[in-house]
């Protein structure tokens, strides 16, 4: 069983977002792994170490060489990691972005299973998956909350928004999986010294066999013109509760009707 | 400068009728192009007079796809559709599960990009998209560069639906072509949650609770707030991770998007990721044992309290009612 999970390495979410002044985002401060793909990790481990063979191989894209969150998914337990880095790269949009991820995981040997997250933290488009697999020519079931596997089958519950469908797929197939479809692990101090020697496979948008005017800004096929303040809500009256402050609210809702 | 033909999602309910979202973006549709059509991926009579009455002039129908997934399919006989010569200017569909996998496979297929989560579009200068970003704090507006047909998905809630009074929308077929391997998953059996009350993305009022309600049993005031206000319980993300509610109740970002006519957010910091779900309320109330909580920069009405004070005397006054 051989997994390729695509992780994302990203900002900080905790920092401000900011927008460079060619409009893409502020990736130039450490990246880390994205939460979302730590899910998506974990997952795959598990389904390796259950299944008795095979491995995790992470492909990613990001700018400057960056492999911190490849470290932390490394560290995790994940065998390699392919790097697609390429200043050619700057203003991807997602279908670009689902271009050069499909032509790497296309370099990863007999994968049977690719995961990715729903959506990502800072772009959080949530179409790259279904992209991906759709270049490939892959059967795909997104939103998974469950994912097993027998027989050459995934087996995956889907969320819905009424509840979730059972659903399943003849291996090779796309994945993408929710935020708690298992709980990721720590990396151990074993796995954190074990990761730094652990194969990283850095390539350019040519090595992958992609005409670079195709894809960043080039390829986008979208424009940016205008990034504005958003109008800001009016605070209203802030009291102080002295016992009685539910009393202000009934009055409050009385005033709305809704009572 | 009005869009000759628009092509819009219908997604259907559990039940079977034509989902908010697509009535809220049939809505725009019919303002911004000529000629409004919906797609489904069922057989399309269910949704013919429905759509008709809120604009759409046809129902380009797939047939019924049961036991399969919506994506890959209605994908694949857009595309054929417009391979054989029937392209809309710009495709619309709704930021939800089968919205984005439809989307996705069919910017591969036409080799377009997809602008995701937008809340409005304009069409006087080209096709624009305004999508709010960081927290909604702004608002970036995109451009289509890559010419028709452009694909937009957007956020729930972001127009408002209105009948135009329209008949019945004509109802033709749209071929599904072989899918081959990529069509291969397969979709068993659908489980629908039991659930009572009106919806959270429904409701006039939303009662929501966050980690200062400090355990799970402590939701029941929620609950309990929440009923006797006619409303729907909703949560943020923390307690929704902790396991104290299913995903179902959140609200934010990566939940749902809520604009009831009431918000009472009751032990919740008002994170940017929890706000961009809930800041278009028409009102907000906040209760927080925190003044300097952020929550309080959006609230109509803000109490500085303990929401294990305040909660039980707001229910039992309302009870008393
Ligand atoms: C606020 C904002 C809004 C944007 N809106 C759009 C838009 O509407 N349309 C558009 O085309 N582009 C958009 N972009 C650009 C887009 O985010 C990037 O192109 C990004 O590289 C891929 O999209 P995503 O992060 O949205 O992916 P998602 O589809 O949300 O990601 C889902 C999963 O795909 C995998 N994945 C995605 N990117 C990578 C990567 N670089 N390396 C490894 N795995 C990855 C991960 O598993 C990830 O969790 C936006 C960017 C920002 C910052
Ligand atoms: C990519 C991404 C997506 C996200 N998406 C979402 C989303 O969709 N929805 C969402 O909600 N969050 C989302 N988050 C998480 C968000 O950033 C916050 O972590 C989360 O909203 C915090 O939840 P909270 O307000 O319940 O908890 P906290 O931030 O811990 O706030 C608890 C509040 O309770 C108050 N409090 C404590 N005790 C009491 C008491 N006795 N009485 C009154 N008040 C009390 C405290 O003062 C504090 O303000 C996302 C984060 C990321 C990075």
């Amino acid at each position: 069983m051989n997994v390729v999970v695509c992780v994302k390495q990203i900002p900080d979410p905790a920092d401000p977002g900011a927008l460079n002044a060619d409009h893409t985002l502020k990736r130039d401060g450490k990246l880390i792994l994205d939460e979302s793909d730590s899910y998506g990790v974990e997952m795959a481990l598990q389904l390796v170490d259950k299944a008795g063979d095979g491995e995790v191989t992470l492909v990613s894209m990001a700018p400057n060489g960056e492999v911190s969150g490849l470290r932390t998914a490394l560290a995790m337990g994940a065998a390699k990691a392919i790097l697609v880095s390429d200043d050619a790269l700057k203003g991807a949009g997602a279908l670009d972005t689902a271009k050069v991820l499909a032509a790497a995981i296309g370099r990863v040997e007999g994968a049977d299973l690719i995961l990715a997250a729903t959506e990502s933290s800072d772009g959080y488009t949530g179409t790259v998956p279904e992209q991906i697999a759709a270049i490939l020519d892959l059967p795909s079931i997104t939103f998974a909350k469950s994912v097993e596997i027998a027989d050459g089958t995934v087996k995956v519950q889907r969320q819905t928004e009424a509840g979730y469908d059972e659903c399943e797929s003849p291996l090779p197939a796309l994945v993408s999986v929710t935020a708690g479809v298992v709980e990721p692990r720590y990396p151990s101090f074993k796995g954190i010294m074990a990761a730094k020697s652990k194969p990283v496979d850095t390539v350019t948008v040519a090595d992958l066999g992609i005409d670079s005017a195709l894809v960043g800004w080039a390829g986008a096929g979208q424009e940016i013109v205008a990034v504005d303040a958003a109008p800001e809500r009016e605070a209203g009256e802030v009291i102080e509760d002295d016992g009685e402050a539910h009393l202000k609210i009934v009055e409050f809702l009385d005033g709305l009707k809704v009572l | 400068m009005a869009l000759s033909k628009v092509w819009v999602h219908a997604e259907l309910t559990p039940e079977g009728n034509l989902a908010p979202i697509s009535l809220e973006i049939l809505a725009k549709a019919r303002e911004i192009a000529d000629t409004v059509e919906v797609f489904t991926g069922s057989d399309g009579s269910a949704v013919a007079a429905t759509a008709g009455a809120h604009g759409a002039t046809k129902v380009l129908a797939t047939g019924d796809l049961s036991g399969k997934l919506q994506g890959v399919h209605v994908a694949a006989a857009l595309a054929a559709a417009i391979e054989a010569g029937d392209a809309p200017d710009l495709i619309l569909a709704g930021t939800t599960y089968d919205g984005r996998d439809i989307a996705g496979r069919l910017s591969v297929k036409l080799d377009k990009p997809v602008l995701t989560n937008n809340v409005d579009i304009d069409v006087t200068d080209g096709i624009v998209v305004t999508t709010p970003i960081f927290g909604g704090t702004q608002l970036v507006k995109t451009k289509f560069a890559a010419g028709a047909p452009a694909i937009a998905l957007f956020r729930p809630k972001s127009f408002v639906a209105e009948e135009s009074g329209g008949g019945a929308a004509e109802v033709t077929t749209i071929a599904v072509p072989d899918t081959g391997a990529a069509g291969a998953a397969k979709m068993i059996d659908r489980h629908v949650e039991e659930t009572t009350g009106p919806k959270l993305d429904e409701a006039a009022v939303v009662v929501a609770g966050g980690r200062g309600l400090g355990e799970a049993s402590k939701f029941e005031l929620i609950e309990d707030l929440a009923k006797s206000l006619k409303g729907a319980p909703g949560a943020s993300r923390a307690i929704v991770d902790a396991g104290w509610v299913p995903y179902s109740y959140q609200v934010g970002q990566t939940g749902k998007v809520v604009k009831p006519t009431v918000y009472i957010a009751a032990g919740i910091s008002g994170a940017t990721q929890h706000m961009v779900g809930m800041k278009g309320s028409k009102n907000i109330i906040a209760i927080n044992k925190d003044p300097e909580a952020p929550i309080f920069g959006v609230a109509d009405l803000g109490i500085v309290g303990d929401v294990h004070k305040v909660l039980p005397k707001l229910l039992e006054a309302l009870q008393a009612r």
